[in-house]
Formats: structure tokens, sequence, C-alpha cells
């Protein structure tokens, strides 16, 4: 059944603040919408629960990517079309620019923000690997301020996270330091746009003296949510890449991934496909030459 | 009833228009029903398909999931606004010399993809035309005819050959 617009509110304050003092003045009543290509889609299905909407589309405050000399800090409200778009971001975190081409085709790249990819929590949101690989921090805000959470502890279950009912979220912080890192980002699944990973691995990984000196892997659908996996990390921190410890990894992420099963996968096929993509990860790795 | 709605406005092929509609109608529905610009076509009504695709300050996206009240103060840009006194945009023109259309549903929102690719690149390559236009979907065609008529209408395009070249 189609949604009906006339059961539903949406204001458009147009400014930060405006949103924020709305979002103040009863928590949790307001649902934020972005692009709305999360919100429209289920509108269109008749299930949007929400009934009072503000709009964040338009509020430039939200829609800007900067950068510093030790960051990028992306704005929530920056599109896909826009990550993709920042030559600078591209050539120094192409993860990022990778995963916003897959975010479905031109026009919902045109919509599509960051921020609502990363809010809305699907355990397959495709920037969300990427986003953990480069040790991301989110930066909250709400009238009382803002606060940085790193993003790898920003989600706390299935489509839940640690937004508090008045909070939005600002901006995404990403450190410039991954020029020596090798970096990898695959998804699997039915194809490459316009489709929902099956899974999906980013890794960032620094190899000195022989010995893997810094790791980070970020996967979508190994979990309830978008999850690192530290136990597959321990593995490989301070080791040589040797058919040993590649071995050991992938054993772990095996012991440490908890899909799920649904109508796009079993749980069987993501934890094999997952550490399938460790191991290609780490082949290359262990074939970088030594500097 | 309807004059309980605040007024939205916003830029249409360059007029000025203002609706009293619920600001969570679909950006589509307003073209299609408030201001009878039926060329904006409805697929999936779920952003898979394209064939709601028109331009909004620029850019191209799929009116099915633009609550309405989003487009306030846009300038929009639908199939309608192609044509000029009569006389078809070359991107029509090449549809029909190349067989670009048959049903015609995918057709409008083809025809603002593609105004959208070349806007942005005059002469796009055989995979640049396939991306620009991979979120329209055609049960027509297979394809081939449209991205020919848009190679068409861009003159030449790089790497390009000859017809034969992109019936592969
Ligand atoms: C055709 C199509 C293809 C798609 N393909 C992909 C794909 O390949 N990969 C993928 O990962 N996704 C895909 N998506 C899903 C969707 O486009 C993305 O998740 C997108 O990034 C959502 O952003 P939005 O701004 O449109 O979100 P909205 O629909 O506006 O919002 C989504 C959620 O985030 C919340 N929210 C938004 N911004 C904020 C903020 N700043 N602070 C707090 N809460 C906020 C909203 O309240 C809502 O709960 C696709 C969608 C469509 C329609
Ligand atoms: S009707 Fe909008 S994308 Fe299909
Ligand atoms: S011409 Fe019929 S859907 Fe494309």
């Amino acid at each position: 059944m189609r949604g009906n617009p006339e059961a539903h509110e949406l204001l458009a304050p147009g400014n930060l603040a405006a949103v924020l003092a709305l979002l103040a003045e009863s928590p949790g009543e307001w649902t934020p919408i972005a692009g709305g290509t999360e919100l429209m889609v289920a509108h269109a299905a008749g299930r949007l629960d929400a009934k009072k909407l503000v709009s964040l589309w338009g509020i430039a405050e939200m829609r800007f990517t900067r950068s510093e000399a030790d960051r990028f800090v992306i704005g929530a409200g920056a599109t896909f079309g826009d990550l993709r778009a920042h030559a600078e971001l591209a050539a120094e975190l192409p993860l990022i620019a990778k995963a916003a081409s897959w975010i479905g085709a031109i026009a919902n790249q045109n919509r599509a923000t960051i921020g609502g990819n990363l809010v809305n929590g699907s355990p397959a949101a495709d920037s969300s690997p990427a986003m953990l690989a480069y040790d991301t921090e989110v930066e909250l805000i709400s009238v009382r301020g803002t606060r940085r959470v790193a993003y790898s502890a920003f989600h706390t279950g299935y489509k839940r996270n640690v937004l508090a009912p008045d909070e939005l979220m600002l901006a995404i912080h990403a450190p410039r330091r991954f020029a020596k890192h090798r970096q990898y980002l695959r998804k699997v699944g039915p194809r490459r746009a316009m489709a929902i990973a099956k899974v999906a691995l980013g890794a960032t990984a620094l190899v000195e003296n022989g010995a893997v000196n810094e790791i980070r892997l970020g996967a979508a659908s190994l979990a309830p949510f978008p999850t690192r996996l530290h136990k597959a990390e321990a593995a490989l921190q301070g080791r040589q890449v040797t058919a040993e410890t590649i071995e050991t990894a992938c054993s772990e992420l095996l012991a440490e991934a908890r899909p799920i099963d649904d109508i796009r996968s079993t749980a069987e096929y993501r934890r094999h496909v997952g550490a399938n993509l460790l191991k290609e990860f780490l082949l290359e790795l262990g074939r970088e030459p030594v500097p | 009833m309807s004059a309980d709605w605040p007024a939205i406005r916003f830029i249409v092929n360059g007029e000025s228009r203002a609706v009293r509609v619920p600001a969570m109608k679909r950006l589509l529905d307003v073209l299609r029903e408030d201001l009878r610009l039926t060329g904006t076509k409805e697929g999936c009504g779920e952003g898979e398909c394209g064939s709601c695709s028109v331009r909004m300050n620029g850019e191209l996206v799929n009116s099915c999931l633009v609550p309405v009240l989003q487009a306030e103060g846009a300038e929009i840009e639908t199939v309608e606004g192609l044509s000029s006194n009569g006389a078809l945009h070359p991107l029509q023109q090449a549809f029909l010399e190349c067989g670009g259309a048959q049903c015609g549903i995918c057709t409008p929102g083809m025809l603002m993809a593609a105004t959208h690719l070349l806007a942005r690149n005059p002469h796009p390559s055989l995979a640049e035309i396939r991306e620009g236009l991979a979120g329209n979907l055609c049960r027509c065609t297979g394809f081939i005819r449209i991205f020919e008529s848009v190679i068409a209408a861009a003159g030449s395009t790089r790497g390009h050959r000859g017809p034969a070249d992109h019936a592969r």
C-alpha cells in the first residue's frame, strides 16, 4: 500500500540551529530526512512510521567537504555525488570515492547522503567498510553542543546507534595519514552498482620492516551492523604476512563474524566469502615490497 | 481543503509555479497531477527505474523520492522543457531517428539522464554513457539503440569508430 502524504508532517526550517531547536523541543518526536532515498522508499511502500519529519536537505552547514592539515571533514549532508567529485579526497582516500560510486546510479548518488547511509545503519551499508578502515570519527550535534565518537563505536546493534533523540550527525572526520598504507575495498554482490552487498570488506594496513604495523578491517554484512574485525586484526598486528598468519587471521574472522541470514544470502556463505576477501587482501599485502 | 496547505514555490522549465499540496507529496505527483506535466513517468516508485528522472538545480534526481517541500525554490527541468518553439531537442530528434524509443515509458527519464550527461560531458565514451544511464531501465529496446541515440546527439564520442562498434 502506498503511503498517504497527508498523514505525514514535513518541515524545512532551512538552517541547522532551527532544526536542532525543533529536535530539542520534543526529543524523539521528529525524524530527520536528508536525501530521502531510504525514507521515501519506505513512504512509497506505506511503511514510513515517522509522522513528523524535518528536512536537512539544502542546509549548507551540513553539505560540505573541507580539507584540513591532518583530516578531511565531510559534512553528513554531503551526497555521494559530492564525494565522487572531490578530487583531493578521491586521490587520498580512494576507498570513499569507490564506495560512493556503488550507491545506486547517478540520480541516487545526487540525493543519497553519507550521513543518511551511516545513520540508517544497514548492516550492508556501502560506505561503512571504508569509514571503518580509515579510522574515522563522527561528530554529533545537538543544542547541548557537539561530541565526537569513533565511527567503530557508533553502531550499537541492528539499526541502533549512539545518537541521542535530539542529536544529528553533523560530520565525519577522516584522518589524512593513509598515503603509505595498502588500501582495499571489495564488495561481493549480484552486481557492482544498484545491488545490495552480500558481503563487503574494507581494509588499510601499513607494513614496516616486514611486519604489519597497523591494520584495520571494516566489514559490511558480517554482523548485524557494520563492524571492525578486531580479532582478525589482532592476529596480524606486529606479525609478518605469511601463509600461517593469513590462515590464523582467516580463522579468527570465521570465529568472530556473526552475520545474519536473509533473503540475499546465508550466514554461512557470508562468513566464507568474508574470509576469502581477507585472504585476497593479505596476499596482496604480503607481496608488497618491504620499504 | 487544498487551500489549507501553505504555498510551495519553485521554477519548472523556466516558469515560476506555486502549489498548495501536502509537503510530503512526491515531486513526481505534483508535476503530473497538480501541474499536468505528465511527460514525467512513474515506473517503480522506489528509485530503481529512473522513468521519473528530472533535473533539480542542475542535478539529475528521481522525482518519486523527492518530497515536494525539498524542491522549494529549486529550478526543475522536465522533459516538457527540452523542445523549444515546437523544435525538438537534438536528443529527442536522435531518439526518433535511431529508434531509441519503443513503448516510450522510459523515454522521458532517458532523455533527462542523457541531457544531464551531455551537459557535463559533451562527448562521452560508451562506458560513460552506460554509467550515465545505468539508473534508467528500458524493457523494450535492449538499450543499444538508446546508446546510439545519445552518441548521435553528441555528434561524436571518444574512441568511437561507428555504430557497429556499439552494437556489441
Ligand atoms: C535505487 C537505490 C539504490 C541504492 N543503492 C544503495 C547501495 O548500493 N548501497 C547503499 O549502501 N545504499 C544504497 N541505497 C540506500 C540509500 O541511497 C543510502 O543509504 C543513502 O545514503 C541514504 O541517505 P539519504 O540522505 O537519502 O537518507 P534518508 O532517507 O534521508 O535518511 C536515512 C536515515 O538517516 C537519518 N538521517 C539522515 N541524515 C541524518 C543526520 N545528518 N543525522 C541524523 N540522522 C540522519 C534519517 O532520519 C533516516 O533514518 C540505495 C537506495 C536506492 C533508492
Ligand atoms: S518511478 Fe522513480 S525511479 Fe522508478
Ligand atoms: S521504450 Fe519501452 S521501456 Fe524503454
